[in-house]
């Protein structure tokens, strides 16, 4: 992402929350909405499955979902592409000042937005601050064996980095934080920074028409920053001033 | 009835007219007052029972279901987090806010017809705030950590986030409840001092009423003191109760949402919790003048007569701040407000919006403009709760229905509630059981400020004519 900070009469921590440091790029274009990138958060970020009726009432819990859209009625569809729609780690994030325990804060080190789960009491005003409407209730215990003995066995192939959350707390994508923190603990061990695409978030691992690009965007030269400088690049609902770290390539 | 043109039927018919024109001995109106609180019927206890198992059932027993199984019980869900418990949130602290209003702003404007029901008012400012606090912490996900919103020192170094609507909404109810509970207080110690000496030695209420009335006497100084302390109290709490609702509208206002963020919210709110609230008052006082012993002396037409005439202006009040938040967005011309404000009108859900103009404009305008329509009290009583019933549309249109419409098309769904159509009733009944357990233990009509009133009134003859005057007693 790029950003003319004489545009903005940015200076100091202003410019710092535009420039932002872990980015992403999709590419709409290239999108098929296969949803593995749902598949692969959840599995990565021991997101719970939730029954077939909450499911069907629209409770499912994704911290990434595909939305699609269409024109017209039924035979006379058109469809347009699919936009993969996940946190955008505002720079500026609507979600941050309105709680009240500080469960949703800033962090400094990554600038990425995080969610404190037990520090959520679950008042959801960060869910109905969130223009992007990505954050996820856990409006159940999805995750306790005791309750759910089914998912015992699901519980096997929990990801061990990553925590699991109770009823009544809000979850969010992390931009796989966990990944992050790996990467930068192997590099620091091997005294050296973390390269370009060492690692990546598991959505992007997962997505066959590598629509998905993950990286340091402060770095120019990394491969998400050039793609954020493409000239499709666009970010959604930018008119708010969130100063979203998500670039989406719209369709050529 | 009285002629009118007879002089001494003048003077009658005045006296049926005012309560304030109707002298009684102030140890027969000591009496009345304390019979009323004793004389009960079986009708009573068994409206009460009914309503306590009610309350257990649909409040405390279906509240425990959700905080053990979680919010998956209620409807709320993305895009409505927010559902019918901010709806009763807003809803009881907007009854509350009548008592406050009523009993304050007539006692500062002197306005003589207050008399008789401030108490009454005062107690559902209490009673409705309780209900505001239930359905606040209900509507938690974890209920069970909800003093970590509160500012104490404690060991996980933690301060509550005061940038946060909710943080300031914490602390204005709050300040609410505590000053509002004063407020009642204050002018109940001579009511409760008459309830003490008229009570037999060696029964519990009479050590209930010695402990509450603080050993008041009647002396001098004390009237001083409580005259005193009442003017203070008065004047303080108008803007204590403006800025309440106030920020009770920045949880919305303050938010980045269309249809939400309206600089009007503030001052719409507030008329809006009177609107609700003076309905409330009007069927509280209908209720209490039908069922209690010896209310009719107390709470005359002229009572309904002077409210009916407030309810009018707020009612215009209300249909002027609506049109305002209306019109300004919609020449606004968002796109996302725009389809927000389609979707009241003419959404799954416009029924509501035209029942809400319906029931806050139109049928209380076509009723109170009539001053015998407005001296009727069932009549009011009805007004009000049609009043009511519009204005819990009114937050049902601000808090469920406006939050599905969001900056995400792909995230609009309708809100449909569960488990808090239960426990939004139990409120409801919990209101009218505090309220009935109030009735039998506290003088509901201020008995030494009627007397004081009436102490002041006189009608004096000036050749033929009656004349009414009043004295200042302060």
């Amino acid at each position: 992402m790029t950003v003319d900070l004489n545009k903005l009469h940015a200076v100091g921590a202003i410019a710092d929350e535009a420039e932002g440091k872990w980015g992403m790029v999709i590419d709409m274009d290239l999108c098929t909405g296969c949803q593995a990138c749902v598949a692969a958060c959840a599995m990565e970020n021991n997101i719970p499955y939730v029954e077939e009726e909450d499911a069907g009432y629209g409770r499912s819990m994704h911290w990434i979902r595909t939305e699609r859209f269409w024109e017209g009625e039924y035979p006379e569809v058109k469809m347009s592409g699919y936009q993969p729609m996940l946190c955008q780690q505002c720079g500026k994030a609507p979600c941050e000042p309105v709680c009240p325990a500080f469960a949703t804060v800033h962090s400094q080190s990554e600038q990425l937005n995080l969610q404190v789960y037990n520090r959520c009491v679950g008042t959801r005003y960060c869910a109905n601050n969130c223009p992007y409407q990505v954050r996820s209730f856990n409006w159940r215990d999805y995750q306790d064996s005791r309750i759910r003995p089914e998912i015992t066995i699901l519980a096997n192939q929990f990801n061990p980095d990553v925590t699991v959350r109770r009823r009544g707390v809000m979850e969010k994508c992390t931009f796989c934080i966990q990944r992050i923190h790996h990467a930068q603990d192997k590099a620091k061990a091997e005294g050296r920074e973390v390269e370009d695409g060492e690692f990546t978030t598991a959505c992007a691992q997962a997505c066959p028409a590598n629509a998905i690009t993950f990286g340091r965007i402060d770095h120019p030269e990394s491969l998400v920053a050039q793609l954020a400088r493409s000239p499709r690049a666009e970010h959604h609902l930018e008119e708010l001033g969130t100063l979203p770290r998500v670039t989406y390539l719209k369709e050529g | 009835m009285a002629d009118h043109k007879h002089p001494t039927s003048h003077e009658e018919h005045l006296r049926e007219q005012h309560l304030m024109l109707d002298p009684m001995p102030r140890g027969k109106m000591n009496e009345m007052v304390m019979e009323s609180m004793h004389t009960t019927s079986w009708k009573f206890w068994l409206v009460f029972g009914l309503l306590a198992a009610f309350v257990a059932y649909a409040l405390f027993y279906k509240w425990g279901v959700m905080i053990l199984e979680g919010l998956g019980v209620a409807g709320v869900n993305r895009p409505s987090y927010w559902g019918i418990f901010l709806v009763n949130t807003v809803f009881w602290i907007g009854i509350s806010h009548a008592g406050t209003f009523i009993s304050a702003i007539l006692r500062v404007f002197r306005a003589e017809f207050r008399r008789p029901f401030t108490r009454a008012a005062e107690l559902m400012t209490t009673f409705g705030l309780v209900q505001a606090g239930f359905s606040i912490f209900m509507h938690m996900g974890r209920v069970w950590l909800s003093y970590w919103l509160m500012p104490i020192p404690n060991q996980r170094q933690l301060w509550p986030n005061f940038h946060s609507p909710l943080s300031w909404d914490l602390l204005a109810i709050t300040t609410y409840l505590l000053s509002s509970t004063m407020y009642l207080f204050l002018p109940l110690i001579p009511d409760l001092a008459m309830a003490r000496d008229r009570t037999p030695d060696g029964t519990w209420q009479k050590t209930f009423y010695r402990i509450l009335a603080l050993g008041f006497r009647g002396t001098e100084g004390e009237w001083t003191h409580l005259r005193n302390a009442l003017n203070i109290f008065a004047f303080a709490i108008i803007p204590v109760m403006f800025s309440v609702h106030t920020i009770v509208s920045w949880d919305f206002a303050m938010a980045t949402r269309p249809g939400w963020s309206s600089t009007i919210f503030g001052p719409y709110f507030v008329i809006g919790a009177l609107h609700s609230g003076m309905g409330a008052v009007v069927m509280v006082l209908a209720v209490v003048r039908g069922t209690m012993k010896n209310m009719k002396y107390f709470i005359r037409p002229e009572h309904f007569e002077a409210i009916g005439k407030l309810m009018l202006i707020i009612s215009m009040g209300w249909a002027y701040f609506f049109f305002n938040d209306y019109i300004v967005q919609w020449y606004g011309g968002d796109k996302w407000t725009k389809e927000l404000l389609h979707w009241h009108e003419a959404g799954p859900m416009g029924w509501m919006w035209f029942a809400m103009l319906i029931c806050n404009v139109a049928i209380p305008w076509a009723i109170l403009w009539n001053k015998k329509w407005r001296s009727t009290p069932w009549l009011l009583f009805i007004v009000g709760l049609l009043i009511n019933v519009g204005m819990w549309f009114e937050r049902y249109i601000i808090v469920p229905i406006s939050l599905t419409i969001n900056r995400m098309p792909f995230t609009w769904r309708l809100y449909q509630p569960g488990i808090e159509v239960w426990l939004g009733i139990g409120t409801v009944a919990f209101f009218i059981l505090l309220y009935m357990a109030a009735s039998k233990l506290i003088p509901l009509i201020p008995v030494w400020e009627v007397q004081e009133g009436q102490m002041a009134h006189s009608l004096k003859k000036y050749g033929r004519e009656t004349v009414v005057t009043v004295s200042e007693l302060e």
